[in-house]
């Protein structure tokens, strides 16, 4: 167990987090794009548990807050599927090309 | 009288005023209304001359405009030479104004006619009495206008239009000297007023040189206006406008303002040997010049305009020779002859409807009254002896060898045997011969028209002896009278220049005679043995042609390089300066699309080169 340094946690962490960031700014589909943010906080979970094993302080606190971070990403994904549903109804679209109305 | 001399001029301009507003209604009418304005004008300026003949100068001033210390006035003023002129102007004026009637009746602006008419009268009148440079060149710009509004009259024609342009252009370049002139006098002098720039001449507070500078660029003024060479063009293509027009013009008006600003600023001229030499060398030159192309001109009243020419130079010619009564002298007989002549020539034009010389022929018999009074005409400006023209003409020849200008001298007797050989050349070619078969309906004018003529012609015979040297020289006295700086009422000079004047016209005229009248002598002889000479006079030296080249071409060439500049370099310049900000504003715009993954993607770019910076710093930034 302990034979997994660090870095394997940190550099999973930084690959999971850069594929999210690239599919958050660059896919057209909406519902890749939520799946994306997903993707992101995940590797940020990531990093909150590798760190409360192998943290300067190690303690159980990092992995209490791993689990407040999925209960709340689980609501955000909800309500982002919610908006994105009712922008649905309303534009009868989901790509992101055309939701462009921040603009105005 | 003389203090309410101010009003002469406003007569015409309330007939100007009056028939541009209400013209239209009163129509045939209108003439009646220039007709009594302009003789009201003439008994006024006769009073005020009669006035004049005893009492001493009349001048009133008010204080126009205050600038700083300087203080510009305006007035009026009689002097002898302001009262001829009015008498001069106004009686020219009322004839050409009763004429038209005749003349003009029918066209369908006969008012406007009149009014332009009535302006024009004005400015001239208004001009003769200025007592300052600056009023004198207001009134001096005015007459521009008129003789500008007036040759264009025939507006829908394209000669007409160019002709009118002409006028104005080339005279505005004239007044352009007289502009500078009249600046310069001004910086020397302080004032506009004439007495004080002659005082001022006269003590010596302003240079010789300025003197000498600011007398050739006033006369570059006159030269403009009286159809000096190398200024002279626009005056025959003035011809475009109706004749009594011309008869206007070439009296009174328009011509007659640049000798006599010359005569007015005369104090001026003499105290420059050099400006005086300039005036009587370009007059002299004029003379001839004009003269000789009006030998073969073919058109009527482009022979009278060329002897037009020929005669204001004559004017200039006595006033640069120092002989002030001379000039004004010619003036006045001049302004009575062709105006005789050109409402003649507008006679037969009326009768025949041509103005081609060749075409006309054998209307001695036919216009009865007309033929009688040109022929008078024709001798008082031909220099024959009893006539005006003799005794003015032989003020000028005397001035012009009393001041030693020998050479001049000669230049003028030759362009008196022109004169008379020309004139009667259009004489006879008019009047003598056969009539031509296709002119049975010529008639003779109606005596609206004949009437002017006839106060003319007895004018042209006798306006002469008011002073000759055999009965006295009244008017050279009178002129010079109280005014030391204008030279003697009457230069001596050797007797053989008047029976050499005499013979040389009487020489032309036999020569015409024997050309054109007896047709002894081929008509065709220039023609055969010098088709050289002959097309440099018909077509008037080139010098329309020439300034076509190289003035008309010139300009237009660097108006073209300046529009080259404007288009590319000016607004390459501007244009430039917008579209970079424009773009900028472009560039910047394309980020605000509204799309959150663009925004997202400036947001990370723009920290990981935070993070670049935090890299390559160490840290912290220092």
């Amino acid at each position: 167990m302990s034979a997994v340094p660090i870095q394997a946690y940190l550099a999973l962490a930084l690959i999971l987090f850069c594929i999210g960031l690239y599919g958050a700014l660059t896919k057209r589909n909406t519902v890749i794009v939520l799946i994306s943010i997903e993707l992101m906080l995940n590797a940020v979970n990531i990093n909150l548990v590798a760190f409360s094993k192998f943290g300067v302080a190690p303690s159980i606190t990092g992995q209490v807050f791993a689990l407040f971070a999925i209960a709340v990403a689980a609501a955000e994904a909800a309500v982002g599927l919610a908006i994105l549903i009712a922008l649905y109804r309303n534009r009868k679209t989901i790509n992101m090309d055309e939701m462009d109305t921040m603009k105005h | 009288m003389m203090e309410n001399a101010w009003i002469i001029p406003l007569f015409p301009l309330l007939s100007f005023l009056f028939l541009i507003l209400f013209g239209k209604r009163l129509k045939e009418a209108s003439a009646f209304i220039g007709i009594l304005l302009t003789l009201a004008s003439l008994v006024y300026s006769l009073l005020v001359l009669f006035e004049r003949l005893t009492a001493p100068t009349y001048k009133a001033e008010g204080v126009w405009l205050t600038i700083g210390d300087v203080q510009l006035t305006a007035g009026f003023e009689v002097n002898q030479l302001n009262a001829l002129m009015l008498v001069i102007v106004s009686l020219v004026s009322f004839l050409v104004h009763t004429y038209s009637k005749g003349y003009m009746n029918g066209d369908d602006r006969f008012p406007v006619f009149y009014a332009y008419l009535g302006l024009f009268t004005f400015a001239m009148l208004g001009l003769v009495i200025s007592p300052n440079l600056l009023q004198t060149y207001f009134f001096w710009e005015l007459v521009g206008l008129g003789s500008f509004l007036l040759i264009g009259f025939y507006f829908y024609k394209e000669e007409a239009k160019a002709a009118a342009k002409k006028a104005f252009i080339m005279t505005r370049i004239g007044d352009v000297g007289l502009l500078i002139g009249m600046i310069l006098l001004f910086w020397q002098v302080g004032s506009f007023e004439y007495d004080e720039i002659f005082a001022a001449a006269e003590a010596g507070s302003i240079s010789a040189a300025m003197i000498t500078l600011t007398a050739i660029l006033i006369f570059v003024g006159a030269i403009g206006k009286s159809g000096q060479f190398p200024l002279h063009t626009w005056l025959p293509d003035a011809m475009e406008g109706p004749t009594p027009v011309s008869a206007l013009i070439h009296a009174a008006t328009m011509v007659a303002a640049g000798v006599y600003l010359v005569a007015a600023l005369f104090p001026l001229f003499t105290a420059s040997e050099t400006a005086l030499m300039t005036v009587a060398v370009i007059g002299a030159f004029t003379a001839i010049f004009a003269a000789s192309i009006g030998l073969v001109q073919k058109d009527i009243k482009r022979v009278l305009a060329y002897s037009t020419v020929s005669q204001l130079g004559y004017m200039m010619l006595a006033l640069g020779s120092a002989g002030y009564v001379a000039g004004v002298f010619h003036l006045m007989t001049h302004a009575f002859f062709k105006a005789l002549l050109f409402l003649a020539a507008g006679s037969v034009i009326h009768a025949v409807h041509t103005q081609n010389i060749e075409h006309m022929g054998g209307l001695w018999k036919k216009l009865r009254l007309t033929g009688p009074l040109f022929l008078i005409g024709t001798l008082a400006i031909s220099g024959v002896p009893l006539f005006s023209g003799f005794f003015s003409k032989d003020e000028i020849l005397i001035a012009a060898w009393a001041h030693g200008n020998t050479v001049l001298f000669w230049l003028a007797v030759i362009a008196a045997f022109f004169t008379a050989f020309y004139m009667f050349r259009l004489f006879f070619m008019v009047f003598a011969g056969e009539a031509r078969s296709d002119m049975k309906n010529v008639h003779e004018s109606p005596s609206v028209m004949t009437m002017p003529m006839v106060v003319l012609g007895v004018l042209a015979v006798v306006a002469g002896y008011v002073n000759t040297p055999w009965f006295g020289t009244f008017l050279g006295d009178w002129l010079v009278e109280g005014n030391h700086s204008l030279g003697h009422g009457h230069i001596e000079g050797p007797a053989w220049i008047m029976a050499v004047a005499t013979i040389v016209s009487l020489l032309g005229i036999f020569l015409a005679w024997l050309m054109y009248g007896k047709r002894s002598l081929s008509r065709d002889w220039l023609t055969s043995r010098a088709p050289l000479t002959y097309n440099l006079l018909y077509n008037k030296y080139y010098i329309d042609e020439f300034y076509q080249l190289t003035v008309v071409n010139g300009a237009k060439f660097f108006s073209a390089f300046l529009r080259f500049l404007e288009v590319f370099l000016i607004e390459g310049i501007v244009n430039g300066a917008a579209g970079i900000a424009s773009s900028l504003g472009k560039l910047g715009s394309k980020f605000q699309n509204g799309q959150i993954q663009t925004y997202g993607t400036a947001a990370f770019v723009g920290l990981a080169i935070l993070v670049v910076i935090y890299a390559v710093t160490g840290g912290y930034l220092k």
